[in-house]
């Protein structure tokens, strides 16, 4: 991979300019320039259909909004739910959108062409996971102190809330991948990915869910926040390769 | 067996796809400048054939060699040396068409708008460019799709159906670019039931049931 990519005076015009059948190097394209264009493309695709980005966003929104209606007399009782319904539905919105990672590249032979771009499978597979989280994850983030203060959650405690919610579903957008990589081929796969997706996420609901309740207790949650880092670091790390052998095995089946 | 170090070589693969048994052994070499034609009745296992030659699809048995080494070992250079151009093109219907070009062409090497504009200019959607491409008809989206293999720049091209969709006009041009690849020491893999009216070296393989 050259790093010379980026000049722009390689004026190679005509016609059958290319080297020749012989046995040349990779891609021209370094995988960090290769990965930025991904991102660039998933974000300009999401802009350009933006009942995608915000169908998950409005879920989050409607179910957490209806616990406080269901519970309505009863504050006391809705603060001390409010961590774990927050985190519930953060856990199933960010699903919602999981399963279309990699299907609409899928069905319109796109992701073929990615296949072969010479570029790594697994950089791809960041590239667009990464993208994906700043779309959904991120933007879940930014809307939960809105949901924070409807579910009466404490604002000493929003750090620690969206510090938590930032790591869980980052998180789940890897472990989506390997699900959502494994389910690309078949019709009906988003049934699919929860169940593979779910039970893998019950240490981050378990820890995320705790870290803001023990802030809300007035207890220090960094125990509950360095394990959810942790696992952050661990799916951030392997997942990509996972899921780039799930693809694979995938395209190649 | 032709066994030149150079070019494409495919080595009696067998493929099965559940209980089909889809391709029986079929063995071919395409070597610079030349044009294969890969044609048969529906279901004989075209598609499948271009796939494993491009190494998406792992055949059962036999093995595909590129430049006499096998494509397992060489995934990177071998993938930038071709281009496949699927049945579907392949295209985002919310991207333009130069969108589209730049984001798939940009993987694989820098490429300058102007350079992306040459080449729809050259297949003739040079108007579409900035047209979100669910907009365009069936036949400019395959237009497009010509446009990407043409702004590749690879040796290999491996073309699945290039005429459906396109006009007479359309069928001449992919013709001709045929003709300009393959004398300027390209070779092609190309599906295709449409007869190619090619002077340079042009063999066809028959797939049969």
């Amino acid at each position: 991979m050259s790093m010379a990519d980026a000049e722009p005076g390689e004026a190679r015009s005509g016609e059958a300019s290319h080297p020749g059948n012989a046995l040349g190097g990779g891609p021209e394209v370094s995988a960090a320039r290769a990965m930025a264009l991904v991102v660039r493309r998933e974000l300009r695709l999401s802009f350009r259909r933006p009942e995608q980005v915000l169908q998950p966003l409005v879920f989050f929104l409607i179910v957490t909004t209806l616990f406080p209606l269901g519970l309505s007399l009863q504050l006391s009782l809705l603060r001390d739910m409010a961590p774990g319904v927050l985190w519930v539905a953060a856990l199933l919105s960010s699903l919602l959108s999981l399963d279309a990672l990699f299907k609409s590249d899928a069905d319109d032979g796109t992701l073929d062409q990615l296949a072969l771009s010479g570029q790594s499978l697994t950089a791809i597979v960041v590239a667009k996971t990464a993208a994906h989280w700043l779309v959904s994850g991120a933007a879940l983030v930014l809307v939960s102190p809105l949901v924070g203060v409807a579910l009466g959650i404490p604002v000493a405690i929003f750090p620690t809330l969206l510090g938590s919610l930032a790591l869980g579903t980052l998180s789940l957008s890897w472990l989506g991948a390997i699900g959502a990589g494994l389910t690309v081929g078949l019709k009906r796969g988003n049934v699919l990915v929860s169940l593979v997706v779910l039970p893998l996420a019950m240490p981050l609901l378990i820890f995320g869910a705790g870290a803001t309740d023990r802030a809300a207790a007035g207890i220090s949650s960094a125990g509950a926040l360095y394990l959810l880092g942790s696992l952050c670091v661990f799916t951030c790390t392997l997942a990509p390769f996972a899921a780039a052998a799930a693809l694979r095995i995938t395209l190649e089946g | 067996m032709d066994s030149a170090p150079q070019g494409l070589t495919i080595e009696k693969i067998h493929v099965w796809r559940g209980d089909r048994h889809v391709l029986k052994g079929v063995s071919l070499a395409l070597s610079p400048g030349e044009l294969l034609q890969v044609a048969g009745p529906n279901g004989t296992g075209k598609t499948t054939l271009l796939r494993v030659a491009c190494g998406l699809l792992r055949p059962d048995q036999g093995g595909v060699a590129w430049c006499g080494r096998p494509i397992a070992g060489i995934r990177p250079q071998f993938q930038s040396a071709l281009v496949y151009a699927a049945h579907e093109p392949a295209l985002k219907g919310d991207l333009t068409a130069l969108e589209n070009l730049r984001y798939l062409v940009g993987l694989r090497r820098s490429v300058r708008t102007a350079e992306l504009e040459a080449a729809l200019e050259r297949t003739g959607v040079a108007a579409c460019a900035q047209l979100p491409v669910r907009v365009l008809s069936a036949g400019q989206r395959r237009r497009v799709a010509l446009a990407r293999v043409l702004a590749m720049r690879s040796p290999l091209w491996m073309l699945d159906e290039p005429f459906t969709n396109l006009d007479a006009a359309g069928s001449a041009l992919v013709t001709d670019l045929l003709r300009e690849h393959v004398s300027g020491g390209g070779s092609a893999l190309v599906v295709a039931h449409h007869e190619i009216v090619l002077s340079a070296r042009l063999r066809r393989l028959e797939l049969q049931g």
